[in-house]
């Protein structure tokens, strides 16, 4: 029997200079996390960023070469039996048998969990059901779809209901429908007490999801924080502009870099143009400092509108983890199309 | 909750299928409801993927194929082609020859037990399992289970063509049978061999590459085909000492009504440092991979 008290409180995991090489490489380079039970904790970055190795390590399946994690108090290489009986998990590698129907692996997982041919077949039905999957149950698993294959990866992974969900890019290459699915099942999970830790490559998902987000690049933690943290450490926000006349833009850029004291980016669209606010306590010198973003862009338009520039549309937003990732790498973030369209639309 | 669901064929720029909504309501109740039992046993836990691997069977019933017809054809081929020169007639030596065969065929399809911890491994399933809080080796356990019946069809065909061929073991039934249980233990003996491999390559490709280079050698060096006397002494003492050879002679005094005597020793020697040996290195692979 699984103890299931301290299901939400306390910590999940806990890391202390996880190091794992391959060869030459450091996959991981010393990577410090901690989760709190409970919560969706996103690890962000680039493919190759040691993201999915740190996963591996966590759940058993590799060995550390340095460093120490513990799963709910539970050491990873000494107590590895005690974790794998609170964790699950879902990645490209961590799947389900293709050439079994969704019925046929979902009451093979739960007969070695231990339960009951009964119990599993029940059980196997109901998540089925719940997952919208009944008519697929007894058709092969390489006949299903990329967005079924991602839920009968997902059923399994919470068939046991464990305590801690490794979710490796549950999305990576699904349509923007399928990912929506994904994460209203993530969200469901979560309120239910168990701890999500999600490994994604996508900005917006993290930002969908997680409490805290980890950046991880080249092996290591490059920051670490709530989403307003992260994103206040790159500045206030962002002001996206589009004129009406295209002649203006400089000029409007030259108003913008007075009234703001910001930085401005000109787009690639000869009328768009981009100023990112310092946050107010950091804002070095001049007008502007200790006032909220808001004001700030307020009295920049008021000084576009005096100099006679017709703004056509105006946005003001947070900065995205886009940008959070640019400014903390300083390269640009991996790019997807998916990416790119979820984003605009969150613009518009 | 029955949204309409469209199964359209997944496929090359298929169109997104229609999914029906997960129900949060139901996962959730799912998830509250959800008692964890006790881990199963390791003999539980080793039936289940015995269970798995039946089910394989099931849905891909092709693998089947290199227990019967590649069986057929071995019987008929050494049969006809050697018979004459060897025995005198193909039916004289069917009488040596058919307890051999039998033992070189299923020691010849123990290497798709590599293949197939490959493949598990290449399809992402291995991953799932080993984060199971269960009896680590019954993962492997499991495949063996599933591969110990596909042995026994195996050794039924070969034997069913001998029959019809003109085998007629004068060890009887018990004979037959003694000599089967005997070959199977020794197959799942030889197996981890291959559960050793599989982990250990890379790719099928390299599997099947070394599992021929091992398996070849093995088999033909052996008294399956002539008597050991008719060979030069360098060889006879490999092939005197060769597990297949002890395993075939040990077959074949069964099926011929004799008792093995030190033959069976030898195979039951054999099979348990075979799995005293690579039982411990899969096993160590397995968890270190």
């Amino acid at each position: 029997m699984s103890n299931r008290t301290g299901r939400s409180t306390g910590l999940a995991i806990e890391t202390a200079g996880l190091v794992k090489t391959f060869g030459d490489t450091r996959a991981v380079d010393g990577v410090d996390l901690t989760v709190p039970a409970g919560t969706v904790y996103g690890v962000l970055g680039p493919n190759g960023a040691g993201k999915t190795t740190t996963v591996k390590m966590l759940a058993t399946l590799l060995r550390p070469d340095g460093g120490e994690a513990h799963v709910f108090g539970h050491d990873v290489v000494h107590e590895a039996d005690a974790v794998r009986g609170r964790v699950s998990l879902t990645g490209q590698y961590a799947s389900v048998d293709e050439d079994l129907t969704g019925t046929e692996n979902l009451v093979l997982l739960g007969r070695l969990t231990g339960h009951s041919k009964r119990a599993s077949a029940r059980r196997a039905a109901q998540l089925l059901e719940a997952f919208g999957l009944s008519e697929a149950a007894s058709r092969q698993v390489k006949n299903y779809s990329g967005g079924m294959r991602r839920r009968i990866d997902i059923a399994a992974s919470i068939l046991n209901t464990p305590d801690l969900l490794f979710l490796d890019e549950p999305t990576t290459g699904l349509d923007p429908r399928s990912r929506n699915q994904v994460w209203d099942i993530v969200r469901a999970v979560v309120a239910q007490g168990t701890t999500v830790l999600l490994t994604t490559q996508y900005l917006d998902e993290a930002d969908q999801l997680a409490a805290r987000i980890a950046v991880i690049d080249q092996g290591r933690v490059i920051a670490e924080g709530t989403k307003g943290e992260l994103k206040a450490s790159v500045g206030a926000g962002a002001v996206h502009l589009r004129l009406r006349d295209a002649e203006q833009r400089p000029e409007a850029e030259r108003l913008l870099r007075a009234a703001l004291d910001a930085q401005v980016v000109l787009e690639a669209d000869p009328l768009a143009l981009t100023a990112r606010i310092a946050s107010g306590g950091e804002s070095g010198n001049g007008g502007g400092n200790g006032l909220a973003a808001a004001e700030k862009a307020s009295r920049a338009l008021a000084e576009l509108a005096r100099a006679g520039i017709t703004v056509d549309t105006f946005s003001l937003g947070q900065p995205s983890l886009d940008e959070v990732f640019l400014a903390l790498t300083d390269r640009p973030a991996p790019r997807t199309d998916v990416q790119e369209d979820t984003q605009k639309e969150a613009l518009a | 909750m029955s949204t309409a669901t469209r199964t359209n064929t997944p496929g090359a720029g298929g169109a997104p299928e229609e999914l029906a909504a997960v129900s949060s309501e139901s996962l959730a109740a799912l998830l509250v409801a959800g008692e964890r039992p006790p881990r199963p046993g390791a003999l539980s836990a080793s039936v289940t993927f015995g269970w798995r691997a039946m089910l394989k069977i099931k849905h891909v019933p092709e693998q089947l194929f290199d227990v019967t017809a590649f069986p057929i054809m071995m019987v008929l081929m050494y049969t006809y082609l050697f018979g004459g020169a060897l025995a005198g007639s193909p039916q004289e030596y069917l009488q040596r020859l058919l307890p051999g065969i039998l033992v070189m065929s299923i020691v010849m399809i123990t290497m798709y037990t590599g293949v197939a911890v490959n493949t598990d491994i290449d399809k992402g399933v291995f991953d799932r399992f080993r984060t199971l809080p269960i009896w680590r080796p019954s993962v492997m356990v499991g495949y063996l289970l599933g591969d110990m019946l596909r042995y026994v069809l195996g050794s039924l065909v070969i034997l069913a063509v001998g029959l019809v061929l003109g085998f007629r073991p004068a060890g009887g039934a018990v004979g037959v049978v003694a000599g089967i249980a005997l070959l199977i233990v020794f197959s799942f003996a030889f197996s981890w061999v291959w559960t050793m491999f599989g982990l250990l390559l890379r790719t099928e490709k390299s599997v099947m590459g070394v599992s021929m280079m091992v398996i070849f050698p093995l088999t033909f060096l052996s008294d399956i085909f002539v008597e050991t006397s008719t060979m030069p002494g360098w060889l006879q003492a490999f092939v005197d000492n060769n597990p297949v050879t002890h395993a075939s002679s040990s077959v074949r005094s069964f099926m011929q009504g004799q008792w093995p005597g030190a033959e069976l020793f030898w195979t039951l020697g054999w099979s348990a440092l075979l799995v005293a040996v690579f039982g411990p290195i899969t096993m160590r692979l397995y968890n270190r991979r």
